[in-house]
């Protein structure tokens, strides 16, 4: 890290210096704030980290709440896995299409990486296409949120892992505009990594969704 | 030499906007396709274990699926976020441990507070109606 190597040189300097005699009036801040080399990436980081928080805090509600049927409809009753298993494999098709436009992005062809980058976001429409017919299915059906403490904490989990696609999803469009629009720069280039990041962390909070809501729901 | 010479050194990845490695790291076609095979194998075991009705004891099966789950967030995690004890000299791992540390306490700590509140909670059949000593 530059900064705290310049921190010591520093130090090590006032040493010598303190060791010669020599008295130079001592000032305690920098010019220049210090900069992390890419340090975008660990603040986007950071956030995803918070961002798992929100989920965990969803999942231990689920976890409390999720046999509390009311005498309503259980997980069994509701869930239908060969739909769960189409759109398991939406969003995971869709994480290996982004890597993909990451190595194009890598290549600098522009075109190939918007093209992947349009694959890509068919995927998660038809994942938000899926997870919204399972919804209106369920409310059909009268088991909506209000129907018991189970499809409450239900909805709450899944419809946020959802709201997180479908900003993604506008995210990723307004990227794709931006990079037909001014190219892969160094600005759009870093954009793309923090959407990378967080398309594969929705990934990975799916493989909670669908582990302990899902398979687990119909036990 | 004064304090400020010695940044000026460092001016130059002082503004990281342009600096070269803000892209991100270098990901490779076959660490994607390993990943990619992996959390399809990883997908697919529990779906059919589930689907297929392999597992009958549901406590068995609660913790096979977990199983799955943790090894293909691993997955996920070093192939396709890159992960590892390197990126941004460690500081990455060391927030990311610190998330999972709280997540597990908040997760257990949750769990195993509510389950015993909901069991202690439950009437005693086996006692009459009336307000009885407290049972420890």
């Amino acid at each position: 890290m530059p900064a705290l190597n310049c921190l010591l040189a520093m130090s090590e300097l006032r040493m010598n210096a303190g060791a010669a005699g020599a008295i130079e009036p001592r000032d305690y801040h920098l010019a220049e704030e210090p900069h992390v080399a890419n340090g975008t990436a660990l603040g986007f980081w950071l956030y995803l980290m918070s961002d798992c928080l929100i989920f965990a805090a969803l999942f231990a509600t689920y976890g409390v709440l999720g046999r509390s049927y009311a005498a309503g409809p259980t997980g069994a009753d509701l869930f239908d896995l060969p739909l769960v298993a189409m759109n398991t494999a939406f969003l995971l098709l869709s994480s290996i299409t982004f890597g993909f436009a990451m190595l194009k992005k890598q290549q600098g062809k522009v075109s190939a990486t918007l093209g992947w980058l349009a694959i890509t976001g068919v995927l998660g429409l038809c994942f938000l296409g899926l997870e919204l017919y399972e919804f209106s299915h369920l409310l059909h059906e009268g088991a909506g949120p209000g129907r018991s403490a189970f499809l409450s904490s239900f909805f709450t989990l899944v419809g946020t892992h959802g709201l997180h696609v479908t900003f993604g999803l506008i995210w990723l469009i307004v990227l794709m505009l931006q990079i037909n629009k001014h190219g892969l720069t160094p600005e759009n280039n870093r954009r793309l990594m923090c959407l990378s990041m967080f398309w594969h962390f929705l990934d990975v909070v799916w493989i909670g969704v669908f582990t302990f809501v899902y398979l687990m729901g119909v036990l | 030499m004064s304090a400020h010479d010695i940044h000026a050194g460092h001016a130059h990845d002082g503004h990281d906007d342009h600096h070269h490695d803000d892209a991100g790291p270098h990901s490779t076609f076959s660490g994607y396709m390993t990943g990619f095979v992996l959390s399809i194998i990883l997908t697919a075991i529990p779906f059919w274990l589930i689907m297929a009705k392999v597992i009958e004891g549901r406590s068995t099966a609660v913790l096979v699926l977990g199983a799955f789950a943790i090894v293909q967030i691993l997955v996920h995690m070093y192939y396709f976020l890159h992960m590892n004890s390197k990126v941004e000299a460690g500081w990455t791992l060391l927030s990311t441990i610190f998330t999972v540390i709280f997540v597990v306490i908040a997760l257990s700590g949750t769990l195993w507070v509510m389950f015993h509140m909901n069991a202690n909670m439950m009437p005693h059949h086996d006692e009459p109606a009336a307000i009885s000593a407290p049972q420890s």
